[in-house]
């Protein structure tokens, strides 16, 4: 049962990470360059273009909802399990989202890429 | 990729996964939190260890939220499992823990994953040229 629970947790965080990585990539994307941002116009101004995002506040919130399901999993499993069992299967959710909603082009090295590491992350935590 | 780049990634990947630890720490010492009594979730990060953890992934969102700015979402995401890797081997090098071959195996599938992913171009292109991701592509 505890184990059902844990996983329920894991699959909430895959799901509410992926969607907040791709709401904060289109916020960025939206503004450009932070770093010549900042050197051109100072840390006020970089701050102001990110918090004047709608996407980026979307994707706090999505990042809140999976940050809660973290800390929920981490009181029923070992960060061992919890930590690489979710980002294991973010790299897949992530390349995925990110070629069908951010037209990335994700190709076959950046694919292989995510397997490994899923798989790597997976075994580290064995 | 200028020098700066590398920094802004080495950040998120060293913040990341010491926040991740630090986090942990603090979730172990607080014991279970029962599904009723889901409140406990919102003391946890009150205590000092979870206080440490939110600091330092912090620090690590600000080079996220960077790097997401002049690099593909699919080419950020897997770096980041580099973190897994500094903490494998501090873990076996300095806390003393056995290196398994399974460790070892994780280590070097992360290791090569993103050894692969970084030769490869950090940000899609887009058709238009004179946008500022081509720009972009072009400087780095």
């Amino acid at each position: 049962m505890k184990g059902l629970y844990t996983w329920a947790a894991i699959g909430l965080l895959v799901a509410a990470s992926t969607a907040g990585d791709v709401l904060l990539s289109v916020a960025m994307k939206k503004i450009g360059d932070l770093g010549e941002l900042r050197r051109g116009q100072g840390l006020g101004a970089v701050a102001r273009r990110v918090f004047l995002q709608g996407a980026f506040w979307m994707g706090i919130a999505c990042m809140t909802v999976a940050f809660f399901s973290l800390l929920v999993a981490l009181s029923w499993a070992d960060v061992s399990l919890v930590a690489p069992a979710a980002t294991s299967l973010t790299f897949l959710t992530t390349a995925l989202a990110a070629k069908l909603f951010l037209n990335e082009n994700v190709d076959r090295r950046r694919w292989l890429s995510a397997v490994l590491v899923g798989v790597g992350v997976a075994l580290l935590a064995w | 990729m200028t020098f700066r780049k590398y920094l802004v990634l080495a950040g998120m990947i060293l913040f990341n996964a010491l926040g991740d630890v630090a986090l942990s720490h603090g979730m172990k010492k607080m014991g279970a939190i029962h599904a009723g009594r889901l409140t406990d979730a919102l003391a946890a990060v009150f205590t000092p260890w979870v206080i440490v953890g939110i600091l330092l992934l912090l620090a690590f969102f600000a080079c996220y939220l960077t790097a997401l700015s002049w690099a593909d979402l699919s080419y950020v995401i897997p770096a980041t499992a580099l973190g897994y890797v500094v903490i494998a081997l501090l873990s076996q090098w300095l806390l003393g823990e056995t290196v398994t071959l399974t460790r070892w195996a994780g280590t070097l599938l992360v290791g090569g994953g993103v050894f692969f992913l970084a030769r490869g171009p950090v940000l899609t292109v887009p058709e238009k040229p004179g946008e500022p991701a081509a720009a972009l592509e072009t400087e780095s």
